[in-house]
């Protein structure tokens, strides 16, 4: 006689150590087996797209910056670059090449926080510690900027909040060096280790078409083997000038797409992302960082998208003005809460402790998601 | 020491029990204090951070202060547990890491109960244990703890069988199971150690280098994978299920777990220890000895016996901050499909080669 058993649903989060905030996951479980997963999100909302139309384009910096919090910088350069794309502006070439070394450098801190809190999710406590520890050094920079270490409210429409501190340079290039050395102890530690590859091979893979179908960009449509960089794709400011590669996933441990492939990528962009800052560091021009920024933001009626490449993913501003100081609508396409999407096709068939790896993979970051 | 004791007290009952209770009291509270305080230092030094520098001189009661803290917590029991269950649980876990100690030779002076069955009984009440797990797992009416707890059975229940294999195969070389003769006849020099085939001269000696290092491998596995530390903290993996089995719990009932695990570390790594490296016997023979001070002798056994009891807790640490974990039927391939063929084919050729 079989014994009558039953699915469990089991709800992880909004207050649990691995779903990286406060996301809520609702899993059926058959034993350890996962049959479905829907994710609930929701609980981080801050209307920000809806306060964006009662404030003036200035004012809608800061928010930018607590969308994707581990990306503010970029953020917030997405934006700056969406608004002066609508006013028409050209800014200085010292203010694009700033951005473009914050961006990168910030690429990197939202990368490391990526890998580290990954290696926390497989159960690996370590390397999390190594990866803030570096980004630590990158806060440190920020911070020597414009004085803030998380939130920065730096690059203004038209310009950027403070020129470069004098020691920045230097400071900059002695953590590159420093930092190429870190990211081969990293991968000693975590990357090619046995165990870490036999949890991630393997498990959660992303087929091209469907992270095509599903709208998903950045890091994990690239593990997933399509060169997809709006950096080379579709340049902004002055990225064309660099020299980099497009990291791409390769199966290398197992399946294109699964895990250990996204998590890769975003090793080897880290790598990527010290080349451009190098290449932008030796160009870096002078000039006055303040001279484009206009006194009074009022661009004609009009819209725009404009993207760009954020750490997550393809980060776009969909603004339509209304001729008025406030723009009459915003809306982001936000990379995280696309990626998330995927989520539930990714765990169906895993195991419980998958769940966790696959959403560790995909980088999400909930104040994004909710926005 | 118990032969002692029931002298000056006259009482055997009376004299079994502090025997058996002293370890606990002198030495495994301390070790279990001790051995939080280091593991947090430890990984504060792979990881490049201070570690707890605040409460006395550099940190040194930061365990003390975290205990007091857990003893004034409100003891909190979820409003559906099964408290009868709920309460026995931490104290099954408590006992069972505990005693297992009354058997472990801390010197040759000094064992709590020098029973023949030392190592068959340290197996058994282990798995004391895991009931304590479970009970602890479904009683708190948690879904997590629910998970853990059957990870855990599952897990320590398999994991056991590699264990009994290798020691098995030990007694075959040693023909006793008692802990404290098996120590007794690793004498002298390193290389009567078991790891090293024995105290036995010969060919058979050179034999059995290959198969003991193995056994010793084997049940060091066994052993990370009985007290539930990385790479098999499946039970209690924090990001993916809370706490385990133990999410529910709070205040003391908690910090006895806690400090079970602690105490489980050194119990296992006394036993691999005693097993294979010699138990409490000095690697280059006797100061006391040398000297004619026959007191010292069983101090330096202590102090040996800890120092590789300890030397081994360190080994579990490092790996605990080095490795990321298994999946749980990751888990039980390395056990069923590895572990225990390897253990039996040893278990085989070691007997094979007694018999020459």
């Amino acid at each position: 006689m079989a014994l009558k058993t039953e699915e469990m649903v089991l709800n992880m989060g909004p207050q649990h150590p691995s779903t990286h905030g406060v996301l809520r996951l609702e899993v059926e479980l058959d034993g350890e087996l996962v049959l479905d997963v829907k994710p609930h999100i929701g609980y981080l909302h801050r209307c920000f797209e809806k306060h964006a139309e009662a404030m003036n384009y200035n004012q809608i910096v800061p928010y930018t910056d607590r969308m994707d919090y581990l990306a503010a910088m970029y953020n917030s350069f997405g934006y700056a670059l969406a608004v002066e794309r609508l006013l028409g502006i050209q800014v200085p070439e010292r203010v694009e090449y700033i951005r473009v070394i914050m961006g990168e450098l910030q690429r990197i801190a939202s990368h490391l926080v990526a890998v580290g809190t990954y290696g926390v999710d497989i159960g690996a406590f370590t390397p999390f510690l190594f990866g803030f520890r570096d980004r630590e050094s990158i806060l440190t920079l920020f911070e020597m900027t414009c004085g803030a270490r998380m939130l920065y409210n730096y690059n203004w429409v038209g310009g950027v909040s403070h020129d470069l501190h004098p020691d920045f340079v230097p400071m900059t290039r002695e953590f590159l060096k420093y930092f190429k050395g870190s990211l081969v102890e990293f991968n000693n530690l975590l990357s090619y280790n046995k165990i870490f590859i036999e949890r991630t091979a393997n498990v959660g893979v992303l087929p091209l078409d469907t992270a095509v179908n599903y709208g998903v960009t950045g890091p994990n449509l690239r593990a997933s083997g399509l060169k997809w960089d709006l950096r080379k794709n579709d340049p902004y400011s002055v990225y064309d000038r660099f020299d980099f590669e497009i990291p791409v996933g390769s199966g290398e441990k197992g399946t294109t797409g699964d895990c250990w492939d996204r998590y890769y990528v975003r090793i080897r962009e880290m790598e990527e992302s010290v080349k451009i800052i190098e290449q932008a560091l030796d160009q870096l021009p002078d000039g006055d960082v303040h001279s484009a920024i206009p006194k009074r933001i009022k661009p004609v009626v009009g819209s725009i998208y404009s993207r760009v490449e954020n750490p997550k993913g393809e980060l776009g501003y969909f603004i339509i003005s209304d001729g008025t100081v406030n723009p009459y609508r915003m809306k982001v396409r936000g990379p995280s809460f696309v990626n998330l999407t995927v989520m539930g096709e990714l765990c169906k068939g895993h195991l419980v402790a998958d769940v966790i790896a696959i959403l560790g993979s995909i980088d999400i970051v909930l104040g994004e998601v909710d926005r | 020491m118990y032969n002692l004791l029931n002298n000056l007290i006259g009482n055997e009952y009376v004299a079994a029990v502090i025997a058996a209770a002293l370890p606990l009291f002198v030495f495994i509270l301390p070790f279990a204090l001790a051995a939080v305080l280091l593991e947090r230092k430890v990984s504060a030094f792979m990881q490049d951070r201070l570690g707890p520098n605040r409460t006395g001189y550099r940190g040194l009661l930061q365990t003390v202060a975290d205990i007091l803290k857990l003893i004034q917590k409100e003891d909190i029991t979820a409003t559906d547990a099964d408290k009868k269950l709920f309460n026995l649980a931490p104290v099954l876990v408590f006992a069972g890491c505990y005693a297992a100690f009354a058997a472990i030779p801390f010197s040759g002076a000094y064992i709590g109960a020098d029973i023949d069955l030392g190592m068959f009984f340290i197996v058994a009440i282990s798995s004391l244990v895991v009931a304590g797990i479970l009970m602890g797992g479904w009683a708190s009416n948690n879904k997590y703890s629910l998970i853990g707890a059957m990870r855990s059975a599952a897990q320590m229940i398999s994991y056991e069988i590699p264990t009994a294999l290798v020691i098995l195969s030990l007694v075959l070389v040693t023909g006793t199971l008692s802990l404290h003769q098996i120590s007794e006849q690793q004498t002298a020099y390193f290389w009567n150690w078991n790891i090293l085939g024995g105290a036995g001269l010969g060919f058979s000696k050179l034999l059995l280098i290959p198969f003991m290092i193995v056994g010793f491998i084997i049940i060091y596995i066994s052993s990370l994978a009985e007290v539930n530390r990385t790479p098999f903290d499946i039970p209690e993996a924090e990001s993916e299920l809370v706490a385990g089995f133990h999410t529910e719990y709070s205040g003391m009932k908690f910090a006895m777990f806690f400090l079970a695990e602690y105490a489980n570390m050194f119990a296992v790594s006394s036993v691999v220890a005693a097993l294979f490296f010699g138990g409490y016997q000095s690697p280059f023979g006797y100061l006391g000895n040398t000297l004619g001070i026959s007191w010292l002798v069983p101090l330096e056994q202590f102090f040996w016996f800890t120092a590789k009891g300890m030397f081994f807790v360190l080994v579990q640490m490092w790996l605990r901050w080095t490795l990321p974990r298994l999946r749980v039927d990751q888990l039980m391939t390395v056990c069923w499909k590895y572990l225990i063929p390897y253990a039996f084919v040893n278990l085989i050729i070691v007997g094979l080669i007694t018999l020459l």
